[in-house]
């Protein structure tokens, strides 16, 4: 050990009893929430602070109040410095994680949309991956921010948001056939693996995603965030050339990487409903409603079991 | 020495950001490298790639890690749930100590993303240092905390940056991590002989030194990790070695990001002020 050295800290003659378990931080507190208030105000159109603050005095008076000027930066300066990181960094990351979103949309109107986004919903984690947790309802809310596409972008936002949630969501131990063997389908309770998501499309978001990426040249693999844009910049929305089909989709990984598997509606109505809850067996009587089911055998419902459990999506219910 | 309480008493020498276009290189090549840092946040998640990356890394290799988001100084409570994510990475690494930033970036739970400068006031400090103990005390593992750089100052501040780092490491009992490149951006942001910071700060709790490029401006200077590191912060680098003795000591490079092995010849350069502070024996 180094011998302690004589600092100029005050706390040294101080006893740590003196220190107050909870100290009140009032100055400590409202002095960072009007920081953070004008840090997290919205950008001009020219990506600058702006001038005015929200009673109507100049932006510079109210910054003026509690940080100091130097020789060659004026409060208002020095604050707009973290104002524009601000939102750069956001953005930055809204834009690698939502890139198909912003191609539904465009660039000008995707700006717009998550510029009024974060205004809504700043973010409420230290992790910047959950930046787009509620994007969807967002989109949903406040739909004149992706009208006339709103649908369309919706279920973008979805399988955007399902990629993140494959990349890196909790895996848990996969129920096996041989374990479920000689269990009555009416007491057998399977889920899907919290890192799969089910879609119901109305739109091929997903050819469209798988086209973008071979386009670009690269599929998520990294963190959510990645330094690396994901996909270059482009003007114009792709919307008006994406005509609507209907389909099912199931989000995945296996061996760490992404993966979109389309399912047929059997498929799904199955999936879906076990992971509502559902029995196995009531999981089957929902077939006995749905007309696309009708030349469903039990070999193909036992082959899709197959694959499923040899892809570990399915986890016992009570784990 | 270079080991105290501060750094788990280990023994380290010159280290680099874990970054992903490193990735593959790394789990290939597997080149010679003392130990990597990682950013907490970018492994704290349930499964997937980024954890798999990890194991594979601390199977060939010393981690440490350094976190962007506890935000020790906001006036809000630490966020538990982070903790308890932070706890089980700690568990997963094995690291023998743990750093953040002097800063804050939440109010009210909600999160800037930034690190945002302190006021240097003694309620701050009281705020910042409690909340430090706490954390330590539930990851059970030491704390060195690092200084930012910054591009405003407060009104209300009651005292230097360098004060109140030391004021507030010394209310902690925690360590430091000194970021010499930190110190050099904010002292020509803020007019400060950046010496009388590093000559002021309590040595005896450095436990790493942080060494990265910055970008200058017309009117101000930006701490962007995108350059090699500048003469300048290498005399600070080799001052705070005098003074605190052979440190364990990183490469920060965030942004256009060259080869592995041109941010690893980069670092080693730090060898040449390394070796002469050990030839040299005690710290001055």
């Amino acid at each position: 050990m180094k011998p302690s050295k004589q600092t100029n800290s005050s706390a040294a003659k101080r006893s740590l009893a003196s220190l107050p378990d909870t100290a009140p931080a009032s100055g400590l507190a409202e002095l960072q929430r009007m920081m953070a208030e004008a840090v997290m105000r919205p950008l001009t159109t020219g990506e600058q602070m702006q001038p005015q603050w929200k009673d109507g005095r100049p932006t510079q008076e109210f910054v003026a109040g509690f940080i100091k000027p130097n020789d060659r930066l004026t409060s208002f300066d020095r604050l707009e410095i973290y104002n524009r990181q601000y939102w750069f960094r956001l953005i930055d990351c809204l834009y690698e994680d939502y890139p198909g979103l912003r191609a539904v949309l465009g660039d000008r109107r995707f700006f717009a949309m998550i510029t009024a986004y974060l205004q809504r919903h700043p973010s409420e984690s230290p992790l910047l991956r959950d930046l787009g947790r509620k994007l969807i309802p967002f989109l949903q809310d406040e739909p004149v921010w992706s009208h006339p596409h709103g649908p369309m972008a919706r279920e973008m936002a979805q399988l955007e948001w399902a990629q993140i949630v494959a990349f890196d969501g909790e895996s848990r131990r996969a129920a096996t056939l041989k374990r479920l063997a000689g269990t009555p389908p009416d007491r057998v309770f399977l889920r899907l693996q919290p890192y799969i998501t089910l879609l119901e499309l109305t739109y091929p978001v997903d050819e469209v995603v798988i086209r973008l990426l071979r386009r670009d040249g690269k599929m998520r693999k990294e963190a959510s965030n990645a330094v690396e844009s994901t996909v270059r910049a482009r003007r114009h929305s792709i919307a008006n050339r994406v005509k609507p089909r209907p389909g099912w989709l199931l989000v995945h990984r296996l061996e760490n990487s992404v993966y979109f598997k389309r399912l047929n509606e059997p498929q799904y109505v199955i999936l879906r409903s076990l992971d509502r809850g559902a029995s196995l067996e009531a999981a089957f009587m929902q077939l006995e409603e749905l007309p696309s089911a009708a030349e469903v055998s039990p070999e193909d419902v036992q082959s899709w079991f197959r694959a499923w459990a040899e892809l570990g999506f399915l986890v016992p219910a009570s784990s | 020495m270079p080991a105290n309480p501060f750094n788990g008493h280990t023994d380290y020498g010159i280290g680099l950001g874990l970054r992903v276009p490193h990735y593959r290189h790394i789990l290939e090549q597997k080149p010679t490298c003392d130990w990597f840092e990682i950013i907490s946040e970018n492994f704290m998640v349930d499964a997937g790639r980024p954890l798999e990356v990890l194991d594979k890394i601390l199977e060939q290799y010393r981690v440490v890690q350094h976190g962007v988001a506890i935000y020790f100084g906001s006036a809000e409570p630490l966020n538990r749930d982070h903790l308890r994510k932070l706890k089980r990475l700690v568990k997963r690494t094995n690291t023998p100590w743990l750093s953040d930033h002097l800063c804050w970036g939440s109010v009210d739970g909600r999160y800037t993303h930034d690190l945002l400068p302190m006021p240097y006031t003694f309620e701050a400090a009281r705020v910042t240092a409690r909340k430090i103990r706490e954390a330590r005390d539930y990851l059970e593992v030491p704390i060195c905390v690092e200084n930012v750089s910054s591009y405003a100052e407060f009104h209300v501040s009651e005292m230097t940056e360098w004060e109140f780092l030391s004021e507030v490491v010394e209310l902690a009992d925690c360590g430091i991590l000194l970021d010499v490149n930190n110190i050099y951006v904010s002292s020509q942001n803020h007019g400060f002989d950046p010496f009388d910071y590093v000559n002021n700060v309590p040595h005896h709790r450095v436990g790493q030194i942080h060494l990265a490029g910055h970008s200058k401006f017309e009117r101000y200077i930006l701490d962007t990790h995108d350059h090699p590191v500048l003469d300048p912060v290498w005399k600070l680098y080799d001052r705070a070695l005098q003074l605190a003795g052979h440190t364990a000591t990183l490469l920060e490079w965030d942004d256009r990001i060259p080869s592995f092995d041109e941010v690893h010849h980069e670092a080693l350069k730090a060898n040449k002020f390394l070796r002469s502070k050990t030839l040299a024996g005690q710290p001055a």
